[in-house]
């Protein structure tokens, strides 16, 4: 499981950069939604992928049950999905904003400010 | 819980918030959002004084003893850049009521300005990595938002390019944390200080040092990854460009000073070294770029990227003297580069343009601001007795000490061609004759009315008194560098009081 998830988070990477490069501002747009959750896959598969019951000893006990979770890459990631989301609604409006202001068609077209 | 470390988070929350609730009326705006600038800085210097007299204070959010929780810590880098930014933030704020256009205020800026300041405080008072990354994505969403909002077109084209690689920073910041966890198992700065010194997997370790090296480097403007700086800073009103060439970069600056100092010090022969050559190298592009221009903003644009250069040149020194010379040189650049741009946009207001063969005459038109230009201007070439003689006179010296005999000679031929570029500006603009008002496509300058005058000037003025009190009476000033760079270089003390301060 482990592998396969590494696979993915390496495929997402490669097909992330690749639309980047693209000069189709929807594609860039696109290659950054699969970085960011290439990125929210690799904490989970870096910090190990376990099957486990939430860490939380029950009351009365002294110890947990069976083996636990790790929940604080769950927390990153819900952190860092919550971020991407707000940056990606941002990025779209001003996308939008600029194509539609400027006469450019395509990001190689944007060449005004560049030195 | 330490009130004084959250103030500085908590009072630009609060006045965006509040500047948000006042969202009709620019003039309640204006209010809120100075008393709020005010109160950040007093919070910032008794935070300076206090970290100064009693060390290292931390605490730990939502009573979670470290390293589970959040923590706050500042020790005296924190809080000297915590009053640098404060103190920026004033005098930006300042400058905006003369020049900030009715539709930007209308529009959120003091809000925004503020949460942009919140965003910069929590980098500095952050004890965790993952906390940082937050910080920065604040700080970054605010910044977007300053530098697209009007919506002018080089604004829209120069905020495409900054968002894009800042996320792609973002994306490589975040990269580095998740293996980071993965391999550690903590995120808190002083419990992986800990873990460094055991130095488990110095392999690894140093592959991660390269990706946090890529991630902040992208936001210091480092050499080969600062292309969105030239391309963005010239784009928006001239108080958003000062705030930025002072304190975003700076920011990134901080983070390398941080980690590479507390984290990975494993292999410095590999990393300091290479960190030591993207210094140089930053040095000469920078400067070599900021020649070939001839456009106020996009001179001093490039300048940054320069003087980011000699202040990551101490950390890849990396000895104690070297490392209070970088923070010397961090407090000397944000007041005196702050200054330029605050000049440059009354340059603007009075000649109708940057570009510096259409502006001409202005020692004539305008004698108080040729002073103030001068001043920063000759301090930023590091003519003595000025702020930025001194902070280059530690580097260099200690790279000669040391026997770094290229990057002292580095460093002294950039400071010359700094010179250079300086001059330009100051025949250009300041000297030269006026430019024939019968020119076809130039603007003719309202002149301004006298509070407007003072909101431009009185910030020029306390900047460049500031830079004369820090070359002429250095000692107070390198005594604090020096405590800085003693605590960054000597963490225990700091790991300390994060692992042992008590909720």
């Amino acid at each position: 499981m482990n592998t396969l998830i590494a696979v993915l988070v390496g495929v997402l990477f490669g097909a992330g950069i690749y639309l980047m490069l693209s000069r189709t501002p929807v594609r860039l747009i696109i290659g950054l939604v699969f970085l960011s959750n290439a990125i929210n896959l690799l904490i989970f598969d870096a910090a190990g992928l376990t099957r486990g019951i939430p860490p939380i000893i029950a009351s009365g006990a002294e110890k947990l049950a069976r083996s636990h979770a790790d929940p604080l890459p769950q927390a990153l990631i819900l952190t860092a999905i919550v971020i991407s989301f707000g940056v990606l609604a941002f990025a779209l409006v001003l996308f939008n904003r600029t194509f539609k202001t400027l006469p450019a068609r395509d990001l190689s077209d944007l060449k005004a400010t560049d030195t | 819980m330490n009130t004084l470390l959250v103030l500085p988070i908590l009072i630009p929350l609060a006045t965006a918030v509040a500047c948000l609730l006042a969202w009709r009326s620019r003039t309640i705006q204006r209010i809120i959002g100075v008393s709020g600038a005010v109160g950040l800085l007093t919070t910032a210097l008794i935070l300076l004084t206090t970290v100064w007299r009693e060390g290292v204070i931390a605490s730990q959010l939502g009573n979670w003893p470290a390293p589970f929780g959040i923590t706050l810590a500042a020790d005296l880098l924190s809080a000297i850049m915590t009053v640098l930014g404060s103190l920026m933030g004033f005098s930006v704020i300042i400058y905006s009521l003369g020049s900030i256009d009715r539709r930007r205020e209308a529009y959120g800026y003091y809000p925004f300005f503020h949460l942009l300041l919140m965003g910069v405080n929590g980098v500095f008072l952050t004890g965790d990595l993952f906390n940082l990354y937050v910080w920065f994505e604040v700080m970054l969403m605010s910044s977007f938002v300053l530098l697209a909002l009007g919506g002018e077109k080089p604004q829209l084209e120069g905020a495409i390019k900054y968002v894009t690689l800042n996320l792609i920073s973002s994306a490589f910041f975040l990269t580095a944390l998740g293996i980071l966890y993965g391999m550690a198992g903590t995120l808190n700065m002083a419990d992986l200080a800990v873990l460094a010194k055991e130095a488990k997997y110095p392999g690894v370790a140093t592959t991660l040092s390269m990706l946090f090296l890529v991630a902040f480097g992208i936001k210091s403007a480092l050499f080969p990854l600062f292309f969105w700086l030239p391309a963005s800073y010239h784009t928006p009103p001239v108080p958003v460009s000062a705030i930025f060439a002072g304190l975003l970069t700076k920011v990134g600056v901080y983070t390398l000073l941080r980690v590479f100092t507390l984290l990975f010090i494993q292999n410095p022969g590999y990393t300091h070294t290479l960190i030591l050559a993207l210094a140089g190298l930053t040095m000469v592009t920078g400067v070599l770029g900021a020649m070939s221009h001839n456009e106020f903003r996009r001179i001093l644009s490039f300048h940054i990227i320069s003087q980011v250069g000699y202040m990551v040149m101490g950390l890849g020194l990396f000895t104690p003297l070297a490392v209070a010379g970088s923070i010397f040189y961090i407090i000397h650049h944000i007041i005196v580069k702050t200054n330029l741009f605050l000049v440059s946009g009354v340059a603007h207001r009075l000649q109708g343009s940057f570009e510096l063969d259409k502006l001409g005459g202005l020692s004539h038109k305008a004698p108080a601001l040729t002073v103030v230009f001068v001043i920063s201007a000759f301090s930023l070439a590091g003519i003595p007795p000025l702020s930025g003689f001194w902070a280059k006179y530690v580097l260099v010296l200690n790279s000669l000490q040391i026997e770094s005999y290229l990057i002292a000679a580095t460093a002294l031929l950039v400071s010359l061609l700094t010179l250079f570029s300086m001059a330009k500006i100051w025949a250009g603009a300041f000297w030269g004759e006026a430019p024939s008002d019968n020119e076809p496509g130039r603007i003719e300058p309202s002149p301004p009315d006298l509070l407007t005058k003072v909101a431009l000037y009185a910030p020029m003025f306390l900047l460049a008194g500031l830079t004369l009190t820090i070359g002429l009476m250095t000692e107070p000033f390198m005594a604090l560098a020096v405590r800085a760079a003693d605590q960054l270089m000597n963490p225990a003390p700091y790991i300390q009081a994060v692992l042992e301060s008590r909720p």
